[in-house]
């Protein structure tokens, strides 16, 4: 049945789709250490570059079954940005910023010159051999990252997040690790970042280290920021629309990224919270129901 | 060998300095990074290259026209698209940013073609001066004595001047700087115009150099001055100096050394591992946060 619906949809509308979902997962991964933690992370692309080579060699060197090298690529960034978290979280602010796009232009050039990921020539990815189709597993994945960002922002480890992004010190008086909840939130970040690099590589076919540079990690950031910093269904809606945004000015041609950066400024301009910052749509649904919302309804979104 | 290097160096370093200077500047007074400064940098290249191949100007006119012509850039780009975020969150002022970079770096596509552009040999004719074994060329030290100049300008307006001390008051404390009757507003125009300024002669400067100016210059350059300015301390502007030096003479050294394919990246490693020893940078002070 899913065949189905996935076949009578052409390929161009298919693949603007499976864009919409990569760039879903990849910008509520980087919503957790951004607009959660409030930790501003300018190199995230370079954990989707991780994900994305980790995909490809296991699919190439050891054709593992294409879920588990989902989930393996995945973990391998959690760790990477684990051990580089470590070190680096310490830093407060701006220095912590520069310090992620530093290891993101790093990591770029390694890759440049490992003989592993083919140097600067980049590697093909086989296409993955699954029951599913490409389209389909995607949107499975999208669903569940929405599910887990969801209960993460609701959870105890979501609130101690929010915690440290308001006020770093209250929560550390609060008894909060704030060095811990700040690395664990950095690894949850990349283990998206990661899965979602892999099913770009994967989708794709051919992966290459300069497609991970500077300006894909502020493409994800750009989709954070625009559909609203902390806000599962703002993410959503800017990953959604920034994604399909370069599409939709197609028809201007040469105008097209000339719009896309005065739209940017815009936008942010006339709503400096995000699309939809600053709306709590569960009591907003509550609402609608005529239920009264709870105190969560009282929570202040947004801005840090 | 080594004297050359250095020289080599020295020359790179003081345009990342003239660069991150902007940056710091900015960075002083508004807390924002201001992406599109890297972009401020191609566009007085440009101009640069107009003026000289266009209206056959000398090298120091056509620089002086470039710096004008960003400071007017500066100012609106701050004007349009900073000035009504500054009561809003800090990402969202950084998003603007990239607005404007994107913007601006795809304008210039559309205006000069996505090829590289040379300036005229006539621009400015270079020749070799022999030290010891050193071949150093006329240019690097016009580039190193401009950048050294317009340095020492810079210093004097911030330290000696009335709208230096200005400057000075409101990267303090903004909001005690406009109780005192500063006028703040003008205050920011104003450091907007200096730092775009100093970008604009880096970016003429850098385009002589390499003999080459594209709409992409601006990218890895803005982000190396970046990173120069957080190396140095950011806010800070002798840091700015010291970062964008440390930087370059770092880059061509390790170029030297045999790691070109590992040239972009040289900078950003010296600046990772400085933060983890020093984390405000090298001259930036710890600010002890109060409660």
């Amino acid at each position: 049945m899913y065949q189905y619906l996935v076949n009578s949809i052409d390929p161009y509308t298919m693949q603007i789709l499976v864009n919409i979902g990569i760039g879903i997962i990849l910008a509520l991964g980087l919503n957790i250490i951004t607009g959660l933690t409030g930790q501003l992370s300018l190199g995230h692309a370079a954990f989707m570059s991780v994900g994305a080579f980790a995909g490809a060699l296991l699919t190439i060197k050891t054709g593992a079954p294409f879920y588990l090298t989902i989930l393996l690529s995945g973990l391998i960034t959690a760790a990477v940005a684990a051990a580089i978290g470590w070190p680096i979280l310490r830093l407060t602010g701006d220095y912590l910023a520069i310090c992620t796009l530093g290891f993101a232009e790093i990591v770029k050039v390694v890759f440049l010159n490992l003989e592993v990921t083919n140097k600067a020539l980049g590697l093909t990815v086989p296409a993955p051999n699954t029951t599913l189709s490409m389209p389909v597993t995607v949107l499975i994945v999208v669903i569940l990252v929405i599910i887990v960002s969801v209960f993460i922002e609701n959870s105890r480890f979501g609130r101690a997040l929010k915690a440290i992004r308001d006020d770093e010190i209250a929560a550390e008086s609060m008894g909060i690790n704030i060095a811990r909840y700040k690395v664990q939130s950095f690894a949850v970040s990349a283990f998206m970042a990661g899965i979602g690099g892999c099913l770009y590589g994967h989708f794709l076919g051919y992966i290459n280290p300069s497609d991970f540079g500077f300006l894909k990690s502020i493409d994800m950031l750009s989709m954070v920021v625009l559909g609203g910093l902390g806000s599962v269904p703002g993410v959503v809606f800017g990953a959604s629309l920034l994604s399909a945004a370069p599409e939709f000015l197609r028809f201007m041609s040469q105008y097209r990224m000339l719009v896309y950066g005065a739209l940017l400024v815009f936008l942010m301009v006339f709503r400096p919270n995000g699309l939809l910052g600053g709306i709590d749509f569960a009591a907003l649904v509550l609402r609608k129901l005529g239920v009264k919302p709870r105190g969560a309804a009282h929570e202040k979104q947004g801005g840090h | 060998m080594f004297l050359q290097q250095l020289i080599n160096g020295i020359a790179l370093g003081s345009t990342y300095a003239l660069i991150a200077l902007g940056y710091t500047m900015v960075y002083g007074i508004i807390s924002l990074i201001n992406f599109a400064h890297g972009e401020i940098f191609m566009v007085g290249a440009f101009v640069g290259l107009l003026m000289v191949s266009y209206f056959k100007m000398n090298l120091f006119l056509a620089m002086a026209c470039s710096m004008a012509f960003c400071m007017v850039l500066g100012v609106v780009i701050e004007f349009i698209a900073y000035r009504p975020l500054r009561k809003s969150s800090r990402l969202s002022a950084l998003i603007s940013a990239i607005g404007v970079s994107i913007f601006l770096s795809s304008l210039a596509m559309m205006v000069f073609g996505a090829n590289a552009k040379g300036f005229p040999d006539s621009a400015f004719p270079s020749h070799q001066i022999h030290i010891g074994d050193a071949d150093i060329s006329t240019l690097q030290l016009l580039i190193i004595s401009v950048s050294a100049l317009l340095m020492l300008s810079l210093e004097f307006i911030v330290q000696k001047t009335k709208i230096g001390k200005a400057m000075r008051a409101t990267s303090e404390d903004y909001n005690t700087a406009a109780l005192m009757g500063i006028n703040v507003n003008f205050v920011i125009s104003f450091t907007f115009a200096l730092g775009s300024a100093l970008a604009a002669a880096g970016g003429v400067l850098v385009g002589v150099l390499f003999n080459s100016v594209s709409f992409n210059m601006g990218l890895m350059a803005g982000l190396k001055a970046f990173a120069a300015a957080v190396l140095g301390g950011i806010g800070s502007i002798p840091g700015a100096m010291l970062g964008g030096l440390l930087l370059g003479v770092a880059e061509v050294f390790g170029v030297a050394v045999g790691y070109s394919s590992y040239r972009d990246a040289i900078a950003f490693a010296i600046l990772v591992l400085v933060l983890l020893v020093r984390p405000a940078g090298l001259l930036g002070q710890k600010i002890q946060k109060k409660v």
